[in-house]
């Protein structure tokens, strides 16, 4: 009747605990979408969004029944230029939605009304000043050569795939082992485990180790959409690029059971996991270079592990970085792996 | 410490805030023994026996397991122990064989999963998911989980609760069996016919402390019930008489 673990047909609690994670998250349906399918749309819409190659377009408002005069057939016949007929009184409704970007106000001279704060504004400002002004008669002293050169990797689009993929490491990481660990303290699992002898923290580590195995979908979907598609160059080492990208879904590993220690509903969860990665989707330079902000606010915003895996990321996409070129990097992640998990071992509530 | 009883422990006091949900209990559990902790809800029936199981920690008093003390012992005693709770809802979209390995492996020694399907006949339902299993079925899944590691004793609280007749009775015999094999349980219920079944003897709780322990003939002889055909004397009728309540009343 008695039997060592090892001739009783179970593997070890490590390996036990880790394949029921990975069972329950493979028959869980929302899990694979947000997991698998996610990455793919948001890749698709940043395709539409950045067609490739497309430089960007000045849009710009004239008066009706201006098209047919000779500034509108100016304006239309300069490239990367698109006129459009606004109404006076709907002016502004069409500059707040950047439907337009600029608008001619006729006159002599004609006036320009945009807001300055907005870069694509202060682009039309130059682009349709110079067409109007050459359409008067100026002539020019002198007209530099150009030397027109693309340097891959530089379009935003280039940018942005590697601070998506930090981003969905992120989420998949915090709210994957959050809702996980909640549900299993709602139905009173965790409980019924402690009155095992499991040991506490294998069960932790096996939501950890269950975590990395769907990070490679998730890393190369859109990272390989960007490639393929978008034309995002790839200058790094897929050794470099696979070891950032575990030593980040480890820290967020790590901080999704210690944001899940102690709630005890998925509301409490949903709160704290948006409390914790809401600043970081502002702050860690996913959308637009965190070098916006302040330079006082910069050594924190360093420390971030959004910015350390996002930053990261980009050095080894974009410019070839070898692992050593970041050890700091690398130092802050394996510092938000250790003190969360060190944390929640110590205060995750069981009950 | 090989004579030690199964379960003793003397002046428990816990207390939710204001609330008094043991209070000063004591009792001692024999090797071997069937021991019933009888009362209606709210008693202190499951708030005492997670205390036994060292999922909690009283207020006040004094817990031996196995003449063990939980702040000593605890990695051993969890070794020897198979606890099944109340509430507990196992993960519904593991398999009966997944599940039932998950538990063997945190033991060192025990039975073979195999044997643990086939002690609570649970063998056609092991490729099913517990979400697919009946009550009686999940409550059999539930009892062997406890039973992986092959325990000395098992705390059982509620166990057949919600059950159909059926069930109830096929987990009475898991349970026989258990006994037969040496087994001591702890469990708790307000089901008399179910106290009067299985247990050797029981602690009727109410308000937090143990107002009558005895077998359940003693206590009903006590009470002096008629004994003629048409009504036997019951659990039921000494408990009534001892609190001026129903057991299931709320």
């Amino acid at each position: 009747m008695t039997s060592k673990r090892a001739e009783s047909g179970a593997a070890s609690p490590l390996v036990e605990l880790t394949l029921a994670r990975l069972r329950l998250f493979l028959r869980e349906p929302e899990a694979m979408f947000w997991t698998f399918v996610f990455p793919i749309l948001m890749s698709v819409a940043m395709a539409v969004a950045f067609p490739s190659g497309g430089a960007m377009r000045v849009l710009v408002g004239i008066a009706p029944g201006q098209v047919a005069s000779p500034l509108g057939r100016a304006l239309a016949s300069t490239s990367g230029l698109v006129v459009k007929e606004v109404a006076a009184t709907d002016e502004l409704r069409a500059l707040r939605e950047g439907e337009v970007h600029l608008m001619i106000v006729p006159g002599n001279p004609p006036t320009y009304r945009y807001d300055e704060t907005r870069d694509e504004s202060r682009l039309a400002k130059f682009v349709v000043d110079d067409v109007l002004k050459r359409l008067a008669g100026r002539v020019d002293p002198w007209t530099a050569s150009e030397d027109r050169v693309r340097v891959a990797g530089s379009r935003y689009v280039d940018w942005l795939i590697p601070g998506l993929v930090g981003m969905t490491i992120m989420g998949t990481g915090m709210w994957g082992l959050g809702f996980s660990i909640v549900q299993a303290r709602m139905q009173h699992l965790l409980k019924r485990l402690m009155a095992s002898p499991m040991r506490k923290r294998d069960y932790l580590l096996a939501q950890l180790v269950a975590r990395l195995a769907f990070l490679a979908p998730e890393v190369v979907v859109p990272l390989g959409f960007g490639i393929l598609v978008l034309g995002v160059p790839f200058n790094g080492s897929v050794l470099a690029l696979a070891s950032v990208s575990i030593i980040g879904a480890l820290a967020f590993g790590a901080l999704g059971l210690l944001a899940a220690s102690r709630a005890r509903t998925i509301e409490a969860i949903s709160g704290i996991m948006n409390v914790i990665m809401l600043p970081m989707w502002v702050l860690s330079g996913v959308f637009f270079s965190s070098a916006n902000f302040p330079e006082v606010a910069q050594p924190f915003i360093r420390l971030l592990p959004l910015t350390a895996l996002v930053d990261a990321l980009r050095s080894v996409v974009l410019d070839g970085a070898s692992l050593s070129m970041q050890a700091s990097r690398l130092m802050i992640l394996a510092g938000w792996t250790v003190v969360p998990f060190a944390l929640a071992v110590k205060f995750f509530k069981w009950r | 410490m090989a004579n030690a009883p199964a379960l003793c422990c003397e002046g428990l006091v816990k207390r939710y805030g204001s609330v008094l949900a043991v209070d000063g209990l004591s009792l001692t559990v024999n090797r071997g023994e069937c021991f019933g902790l009888l009362g209606p809800n709210g008693a202190g029936k499951t708030t005492t026996i997670e205390i036994l199981e060292g999922l909690l920690d009283p207020d006040a008093g004094r817990v031996e397991v196995l003449g063990l003390t939980w702040a000593s012992h605890e990695r051993e005693l969890r070794q020897r122990l198979g606890i099944q709770l109340q509430e507990t809802q196992l993960s519904e979209k593991l398999s009966v064989r997944e599940t039932l390995r998950m538990f063997r492996a945190f033991y060192d020694e025990g039975r073979t999963v195999d044997e643990l399907l086939a002690l609570v006949d649970l063998g056609s339902k092991a490729d099913s998911w517990v979400g697919k299993l009946s009550g009686g079925q999940k409550q059999r899944l539930a009892l062997a989980c406890a039973l992986a590691g092959n325990p000395d004793i098992i705390f059982l609280d509620e166990p057949t609760t919600g059950l159909d007749p059926q069930s109830r009775r096929q987990l009475w015999d898991l349970l026989s069996r258990f006994r037969t094999g040496g087994g001591t349980i702890l469990l708790t219920t307000h089901y008399m016919d179910e106290a009067e079944l299985l247990c050797d003897r029981v602690a009727i709780v109410d308000s937090g402390h143990v107002i009558a322990l005895d077998t359940p003939q003693a206590l009903i002889a006590q009470l002096g019930a008629p004994r003629v055909v048409t009504h036997q004397g019951t659990l039921e009728d000494v408990f009534v008489s001892l609190t001026g309540r129903h057991l299931r009343d709320e």
